[in-house]
Parts: C-alpha cells; structure tokens; sequence
C-alpha cells in the first residue's frame, strides 16, 4: 500500500499500540489482560506495519532470525521458570510453595511467576503472529 | 431395510439425547454442577495464595500453569506444521525459478 496518509499515521500510531501491548503484558497479574491478549496486540502492531510499509522493511525491522528465538524462547522461559519451582523446592510452577517474591497484592512487582510466565506468554504469541502473517505473505 | 434400520437407530438416538436435554439443570441455576466449591475457593484465596487481584490470570499461570503450557506446546507445535508445509513449497518455487534462469 503506497499511501503517505497511511505510512505517516502508521508511523505515528505504532509506538503507541506496542507501548499499550506491554503494558498489557507488564500489568497481567494487576487489571485484565494477560500475556495472549497483549502478545496479540503486539503482534497486531507489527502485522500493521508490514500492511503498510511492505514485507522487506519489515523484516529489516524483525527479521525471520529473531523471530524464530522469540519462538522458541518464549516457551523455553516458561519451562526454565518451571524447573526453578523445582530448584527452589517445590512442585513444577509452583508459585508460593517454592517461595518466590510475592510482594504485595496491587504491586506490579508482586504474584511470584505469574508476571514472569506472563511475559514468556506474550512473547511467544507476539512472534507467533508474526511469523505466521510473514510465512504465508512472503508468496510473491 | 437398510433405511428403516437407519431410521430406528436414528430415532433412539433422538430420544436419548431429547431426554438428556430434560433431565440437565436449567441455564444458570445454582444446582448446576459448574457451580461447585472450585470457583469459591479460588474467588476467596486468590489473593492470598497469589497475591495477584486479576482472579483470572492467577488460575491461567499458577493454580492452572501445566495447562497453558500445553496451550502454548500447541501455539509452537500449530507455527513449526504451518511453516514447515509453507517454507517447502517457498522453496520449490525458488529453485525453479533459479534454472528457468539458468536455462
């Protein structure tokens, strides 16, 4: 789509829809949302800029390589996070048996691995939009 | 006789699942089984347990975390099918397009 009005709204609005995405992401444990409705909107953003700018800046901005270590590091983290329950001496994803930082209920530092898996979650979503929405448009 | 043994079975078929839509407790009525001691005691101890004030994020990544990470194993295992069929016929198309080049 080659359209200044779009490029240049586009441009505008996109730091603003991934600021809201992790915000959504950061804030899972506080107000609703979580990590799959934050990682859509993250991902959306980006399939936003591809729509507008085209496949090759886009991937010049998230190439193939880096989406494929979000891919599988976003799951990885989450079973890293399971195992520490394990470590710490408790069952795996084990939240407060394990004993990790509860914090106080309100707090964004607080809720022990929910804010943690949460942004594994998001992650993983994100870049799963992503590559899939790339994938299937790369067909010339 | 094949189609009246088809109707027959058709028929039974019908009225169990007519008398099981009879006998289920009415749409949001308190003596639905859904409504049983789970959902209490985690609107009750979430915050205690947790720490976290969004019930449903607590039940997703902590009293429930085994099942997301099968909803995530899904998410991977759904991206690597898809690519893998995608990325092969990608693939293909270059390499034709290489020797038609060539040619």
């Amino acid at each position: 789509m080659d359209d200044l009005i779009v490029k240049t709204i586009i441009r505008l609005i996109v730091p603003f829809i991934q600021l809201y995405g992790i915000f959504i992401i950061l804030h899972g444990h506080i107000s609703p949302g979580g990590g799959f409705s934050g990682g859509a909107v993250l991902g959306a953003s980006i399939i936003l800029y591809t729509l507008s700018f085209g496949l090759k800046k886009a991937s010049k901005k998230l190439p193939h390589k880096v989406s494929q270590v979000m891919e599988s590091g976003g799951i990885l983290w989450y079973m890293f996070v399971g195992l520490l329950g394990i470590i710490f001496g408790g069952s795996f994803l084990a939240n407060k048996g394990a004993g990790f930082f509860m914090g106080e209920a309100g707090n964004l530092l607080s809720a022990g691995i929910i804010p943690l898996l949460t942004i594994g979650i998001g992650i993983k979503v994100a870049s799963t939009m992503v590559t899939l929405f790339h994938t299937i448009i790369e067909e010339d | 006789m094949k189609k009246l043994m088809f109707m027959v079975v058709l028929t039974g078929l019908f009225l169990l699942l007519v008398t099981s839509i009879l006998k289920m407790p009415a749409l949001g009525s308190l003596n639905n089984p859904s409504y049983n001691e789970v959902s209490h005691y985690y609107l009750e101890n979430t915050i205690e347990d947790t720490s976290a004030p969004n019930v449903i994020a607590a039940v997703i990544t902590d009293y429930r975390a085994f099942d997301t990470l099968g909803e995530t194993t899904v998410l991977f295992t759904s991206i690597a099918a898809v690519i893998s069929v995608l990325q092969i016929s990608h693939k293909n198309h270059n390499k034709k397009k290489v020797e038609k080049h060539h040619g």
